[in-house]
């Protein structure tokens, strides 16, 4: 292995091979409809809760479907499940179900 | 007996496919519905990828119609049924006319974008489409805000009523990318000050020429492009326009306001096109466009025999690709009545 | 001397066993009540709310009244059954009563009389007074119930008849009471004609010709073959009391519980109660709410209606999908014979599978709200269909209202939606803010164009002050003559939304107010029947193909009288129609700002 002098930051990596990806199964079964977001951002945009706190949910989700859970565990918390951002996606992505399911997901890794 | 071909439409795949087939010796009718023919060329002022006048090509497309071609303003069909030997249609006008080969030149209509109301389209008295921008091109008079003033700020929203379940149209309209690439820099042109904004989710950069206008309008015209759909509008007092956006790019929501806001919409298939369809017995695809017979082999002969279809009745295309198809249907159409008696 | 034979124990041990059955399970549901729901029944027996309940009791159990407006022929054949068989034990009291020899008589006496008695022309009834009275009316309260019988097997095949599509798939308990129900009365038929046959009186215009046929084609036998049918007759009635507990037919003693509740003020929960166990047990599996189902009706699913659900509660195997796969439009309720509130038990049962959502909201921001007398609140969805909101901001200028935008620069979330997935205690958080908000303000009338809010605010908030949806408000400034108006007459069919309709029972202030307007055109399904538009926030799981289905299909209905314009008084239903709708799709807002002169 040649030395660079410098590594990329384990925590920084996600690590498609080993990362955890019990949610991206869990969404799967129960909205599969996530599958087909092109993450164009109109959710967030639009996002009720959003307006007053830092609630990204398009990147949320992403990060969730990569296998980056821990630290998420409690975004889903801040969805006031308002509706808007359905209302907006272009690929009919069902998020109120989505945040649910992540939800009963999450509790189920507990 | 001469065989007849009737084209139904006008617009660039009509009047092309009119002149190749009148080129080969063969008889053709050509019905349009409006009072004169050229269809939605007419209204574009300057064509990409090169910039150069759309009156340049309508006067050409014009020009190869030769007076063999007999063309037919105001008139619509109000039926049409299958013959033994071809087809019989009565015109609204009350005419009767037979033939022996169908082309559907019908062309696409452009989305209402009133449709999406969130975008404030016949709210908000500076949100524009695109075809209302290219007409002000065309007008020659300088581009303004609703109060008369010069924009400084001028933002174009991508993929409106295209690739959008919400308004019931998954697919991609092809042309509005490179058209609000083209139209950003035209503006900029206009106005050297004035900042320009593009809102994507995508740049469909797909043809020669384009990806390079891109980067001309980046490096040249410092076209703003930011990646985030645009999910609504609101107003100010002023009636400048306040966005709300997600810069996906960065992840954090952004919010701007924009003296003039230009929405690029997409094609949405003519209701009398799918009124034809029902009448003739065509396959109409999911997206509510015509079926070609095969995708790759026979892209201008539908499922009836004698029934031929050219131009954006099929979906997207750019004109240069309506000329070449409606070209191919011509040929197909010459041959095909070589081969019937 | 106690007239008793053996083929009256299965009847009569079955009897028991129900009634121990009905008495255990409705001091438990009585005693397992919130202790101010105890006081209210404990009070309520006593009151003179006894007598209405009672007469719902009789109005209803009995006659059916709900199921004759849906359904003549269906009305009829619960009529016949319950009736007539309420009136075939009345009056075989009675009878027994008068016939019988000694004062005292067990209670398996009046059923079985025929077996017991014979020959009554000697006795000083039918000597003294009308003859053979009740002989013809007992026969013609069992005919009664017979063509019932007949008209209940004649469904089975062609339920369309009876006003109704689809019906419910039973049980095997179902399956069993039903059986012995049927049974019951052909037997009873038999056994009283053989008897009355054989002992050559007794008999009415129909027992007595049956049974006179019989003995001539039986002969001697008839005495053996009437002792077997008493005998079926008897296990018919006691197999069918024991399997009722455990069948749809519990429903008849526990409806009449739920009907004396209800006129005592104790009425369904946010959680789990007693209530809601009686309700669940008062479902008669009729499946009228089938067919009203829209998510069956267009769009093909069809294992979540409410009887469906309610069976999954009672059986204790609620899934996710049953209990998030629901419009909450309330259709089922309204058509509910018995009024159960399937809706939120719904909401009850989505507790368990929305995952922990436990948030405290605490990010709201602090507020500071401008004084105004009116507050408008536009809601979440409502910011997508601005045009709504233009048209409010010119009718209140108009109208000089001195009046506060209050989520001009974004909406926190009035709280229904998440009371959709139901989290009520969640919602909570944001309905303190909002209700801060509004307090704040010193308004006194609060108006929101938006009828899911709108519910929330009356539902939820316990406001001192005014709630209005702003088609009350606007029809209000317009009789006040704040808002002149310029009729222009273009044919308007008017949409109910869910949640102003059957969640708000508001269905006059918007037709009211279109009416000064506009022409309003009939439609075939409206007020309490009208169809949800699709766009339902109470569904989590439905695809954007199912909603469209439900839409379109909705969308055909309304437009049937070919309307130039669809109207709607919610957001939500705007733009879900506006997607498919050919015709153009505006808010009464809009309606009325473009009837404004100038």
């Amino acid at each position: 292995m040649i030395d660079f002098g410098y590594t990329v930051h384990k925590e920084r990596l996600i690590d498609y091979d080993k990362n955890d990806k019990r949610v991206l199964e869990h969404l799967k079964q129960h909205e599969p409809s996530v599958l087909t977001c092109i993450a164009c951002g109109s959710c967030t945009a639009t996002c009720s809760a959003g307006q007053f706190v830092d609630f990204n949910i398009r990147l949320v989700q992403t990060l969730l479907r990569r296998g980056e859970i821990e630290p998420l565990k409690k975004e889903m918390q801040k969805c006031m499940l308002c509706g808007k951002c359905i209302l907006v996606c272009p690929r009919g992505v069902n998020m109120r179900n989505m945040i649910l399911a992540i939800q009963t997901a999450i509790d189920k890794l507990k | 007996m001469t065989k007849t071909t009737v084209i139904i439409g006008g617009g660039v795949a009509g009047m092309t496919a009119a002149s190749r087939l009148a080129n080969l010796g063969d008889k053709v009718i050509l019905l349009e519905r409006e009072e004169e023919i050229g269809g939605h060329l007419r209204n574009w002022d300057r064509l990409f990828p090169n910039r150069r006048p759309g009156y340049e090509v309508l006067d050409d497309l014009r020009t190869n119609l030769s007076n063999q071609v007999d063309i037919r303003c105001n008139q619509t069909v109000a039926s049409i049924t299958s013959q033994p030997s071809g087809f019989h249609m009565e015109l609204e006008s009350g005419e009767i006319l037979d033939c022996d080969v169908l082309l559907l030149a019908t062309g696409f209509d452009l989305f209402d974008a009133r449709k999406k109301e969130e975008y404030g389209y016949g709210i908000y008295n500076n949100v524009i489409t695109s075809a209302d921008l290219e007409m002000m091109f065309r007008s020659g008079q300088p581009i303004t805000t609703s109060q008369g003033e010069v924009p400084s700020r001028v933002g174009f929203v991508h993929c409106v009523g295209s690739r959008d379940e919400k308004v019931g149209n998954l697919y991609c309209s092809k042309v509005c990318c490179v058209t609000g690439v083209k139209q950003a820099i035209e503006i900029k042109e206009q106005f050297p000050d004035s900042k320009i904004f593009g809102f994507y989710m995508d740049l469909r950069m797909y043809d020669r020429h384009f990806e390079e206008m891109y980067y001309e309008a980046q490096q040249k015209w410092d076209i703003n492009f930011l990646r985030g759909r645009v999910s609504e509008c609101a107003e100010n007092q002023d009636q400048t326009i306040i966005l709300k956006i997600e810069d996906t790019l960065t992840s954090r929501p952004l919010r701007m306001t924009v003296d003039l806001l230009v929405l690029l919409v997409g094609f949405v298939p003519k209701p009398e096109t799918l009124r034809l369809a029902n009448l003739l017995g065509i396959k109409i695809g999911e997206d509510r466009f015509l079926e070609s017979l095969d995708e790759h082999t026979r892209f201008n002969h539908t499922i009836k025999p004698g029934i031929f279809v050219a131009g954006t009745a099929k979906g997207p295309l750019t004109i240069s690709k309506t000329i070449a198809d409606a070209g191919e249907a011509a040929l197909q159409i010459h041959n095909y009545l070589k081969t019937i008696k | 001397m106690i007239s008793f034979n053996l083929f009256v124990l299965p009847f009569s041990l079955g009897l028991i066993y129900l009634l121990y059955m009905i008495i255990r399970w409705w001091y438990k549901w009585v005693k397992a009540l919130p202790e101010e729901d105890r006081k209210r029944f404990r009070t309520g027996i006593f009151s003179r709310k006894f007598f209405p309940a009672l007469k719902e009791v009789f109005l209803e159990s009995l006659i059916h009244r709900k199921m004759f407006k849906r359904n003549a022929l269906l009305g009829y054949m619960h009529l016949s059954f319950a009736f007539g068989w309420f009136l075939l034990i009345l009056f075989g009291n009675v009878e027994s009563r008068i016939y019988s020899t000694s004062h005292v008589n067990p209670p398996y006496y009046p059923i079985f009389l025929k077996f017991f008695i014979h020959d009554k022309t000697v006795l000083w009834f039918e000597i003294n007074t009308v003859p053979g009275f009740f002989r013809f009316l007992m026969d013609f309260l069992l005919l009664f119930i017979l063509t019932g019988l007949v008209l209940a097997m004649i469904k089975r095949g062609r339920s369309k008849w009876f006003g109704m599509k689809r019906t419910t798939h039973y049980q095997l308990t179902d399956k069993v009471a039903l059986v012995c129900l049927w049974l019951i009365f052909p037997v009873r038929l038999f056994a009283e004609s053989f008897t009355d046959g054989y002992y050559g009186g007794g008999g009415g215009f129909l027992t007595q010709h049956l049974g006179n046929l019989m003995v001539l084609i039986f002969q001697e036998s008839s005495r053996h073959i009437a002792y077997t049918l008493w005998w079926a007759y008897s296990l018919a009635l006691g197999i069918f009391f024991v399997t009722l507990p455990f069948s749809r037919y519990w429903h008849i003693p526990t409806e009449v519980l739920l009907i004396f509740f209800r006129h005592f003020g104790i009425t369904y929960k946010k959680v789990s109660s007693s209530f809601t166990e009686v309700e669940i047990g008062a479902c008669s599996r009729c499946g009228v709410c089938i067919d009203v189902c829209q998510l069956g009706s267009a769009a093909h699913i069809h294992d979540i209606q409410a009887v469906y659900f309610i069976r999954s509660v009672r059986d204790e195997q609620v899934n996710r999908d049953i209990a998030l796969r629901c419009l909450v439009c309330g259709r089922c309720q309204e058509a509910c014979p018995v009024g159960i509130s399937a809706d939120n038990i719904r909401l009850i049962e989505r507790n368990t599978f929305s995952g922990t959502h436990d948030s405290d909201f605490s990010y709201l921001p602090a507020s500071n709200p401008r004084q105004a007398p009116v507050v408008y609140f536009a809601g979440c969805m409502t910011h997508l269909t601005p045009a709504i909101i233009r048209a409010m901001r010119g009718i209140l200028k108009h109208a000089g209202v001195n009046y506060l935008f209050l989520d001009e620069a974004g909406t926190v979330c009035c709280g229904r939606p998440i009371i959709l997935s139901g989290k009520h205690e969640q919602a909570k958080k944001l309905i303190e803010f909002n209700k801060k908000l509004i307090l704040q303000s010193g308004a006194h009338t609060l108006v929101t164009s938006c009828p899911i809010c709108f519910r929330a605010f009356r539902e939820e908030y316990n406001l001192p002050i005014r709630v209005m949806h702003h088609s009350q408000y606007l029809l209000e400034l317009i009789k006040a003559g704040k808002i002149p108006l310029q009729a222009y007459h273009k044919k308007v069919a008017y949409h109910d939304p869910c949640d102003l309709g059957r969640g708000s029972q508001e269905y006059d202030a918007p037709r009211e107010l279109l009416a000064k307007v506009a022409d309003l055109v009939e439609i075939p399904q409206d007020g309490k029947d009208s169809l949800c538009c699709g766009g339902s926030l109470g569904i989590y799981t439905v695809s954007p193909q199912k909603r469209d289905l439900i839409t379109k299909d909705a969308l055909e209905k309304l437009t049937v009288s070919k309307p130039e314009i669809l109207a709607t008084a919610c957001p939500l239903c705007k733009k879900t129609f506006a997607k498919h709708a050919e015709l153009e799709v505006l808010d009464i807002a809009e309606i009325v700002y473009d009837a404004i002169p100038g």
